[in-house]
């Protein structure tokens, strides 16, 4: 292979937590009819997956060390809402709803920021609330 | 692009026989999948809709009215059916490609009471070892 191949690798972490998705300014009606079961709070196991892509250093062989990405999803994401009822503890999920594909756009706003650096680019996030349902972001 | 998927299982028969080969054809061709009697798969469908996060509700769409769609438009028909004496498979072999195609169609139908999402793609397991997947583009 001549010349440089954009590659990516991707990363998979566990975080469990627990999670209401209801809107304080809709009966219960409405809320049961777009957010089903899920307007009592109630938990998941989510499993995240992240996918960087870059070119692969020739000295290192790498896109990004795989142990520097566990340590931005460590600080970033598992860190923060391991073990936490999002809509009191973990911010912006007090005033937005934290369905699955407001938590995905959450977790990319996290992790562009460190990710997007040196020529490599955050390409996607993917998270399963369950092995059934999962929601895949990208911008 | 934002995208939803959801997993669904259904437990079909089916034979791999076309009128329009001969036996030792059909049997060279399909191989033990044109046992006379038939056989069966658990298959699991994965159904993606994409499109952009509704910003008042947090969704794509409501995951209750994909499934109603999904399980109105396909898994009434598939669940424990022999796929042979569907009308749709008289004449057309009930391999993955063909019957994935052929969810597709269904899925597209009133696809709009889904929401304001897109069939984005869909992915049709037949065991755990083999899989086909279908791109949807446009509208």
């Amino acid at each position: 292979m001549a010349g440089s191949t954009r590659t990516s690798i991707t990363r998979r972490a566990d975080f469990s937590a627990s999670h209401q998705c209801a809107h304080p300014e809709r009966s219960e009606e409405e809320n049961r009819a777009l957010y089903g079961p899920a307007t009592r709070v109630h938990g998941h196991n989510y499993r995240l997956e992240v996918t960087v892509s870059g070119e692969v250093d020739p000295v290192l062989g790498m896109v990004l060390d795989l142990k520097e990405l566990k340590a931005i999803l460590e600080r970033e994401v598992v860190g923060p809402f391991d073990h936490r009822f999002l809509n009191y503890e973990v911010p912006p999920f007090d005033r937005v709803i934290p369905t699955a594909e407001n938590i995905a756009r959450e977790i990319w706003r996290r992790l562009a920021p460190p990710l997007n650096q040196d020529g490599r680019r955050l390409e996607r996030v993917r998270l399963y609330e369950t092995p059934d349902l999962w929601v895949d972001y990208a911008e | 692009m934002t995208s939803l998927t959801r997993r669904y299982p259904f437990s079909a028969s089916h034979r791999l026989h076309s009128e329009r080969l001969g036996p030792e054809e059909n049997r060279r061709v399909f191989g033990q999948c044109n046992n006379p009697y038939g056989h069966g798969h658990n298959y699991f469908l994965e159904v993606t809709a994409a499109g952009e996060i509704d910003a008042p509700t947090g969704l794509l769409a409501p995951v209750s009215r994909l499934d109603a769609h999904v399980r109105q438009a396909v898994l009434t028909r598939l669940d424990h059916a022999d796929l042979n004496r569907l009308p749709e498979f008289a004449e057309r072999v009930p391999t993955t490609e063909n019957l994935g195609l052929q969810i597709g169609q269904w899925l597209d139908q009133d696809w709009k009471q889904v929401g304001r999402v897109r069939l984005a793609r869909l992915r049709l397991e037949e065991t755990g070892s083999n899989a086909v997947e279908i791109e949807f583009h446009g509208s």
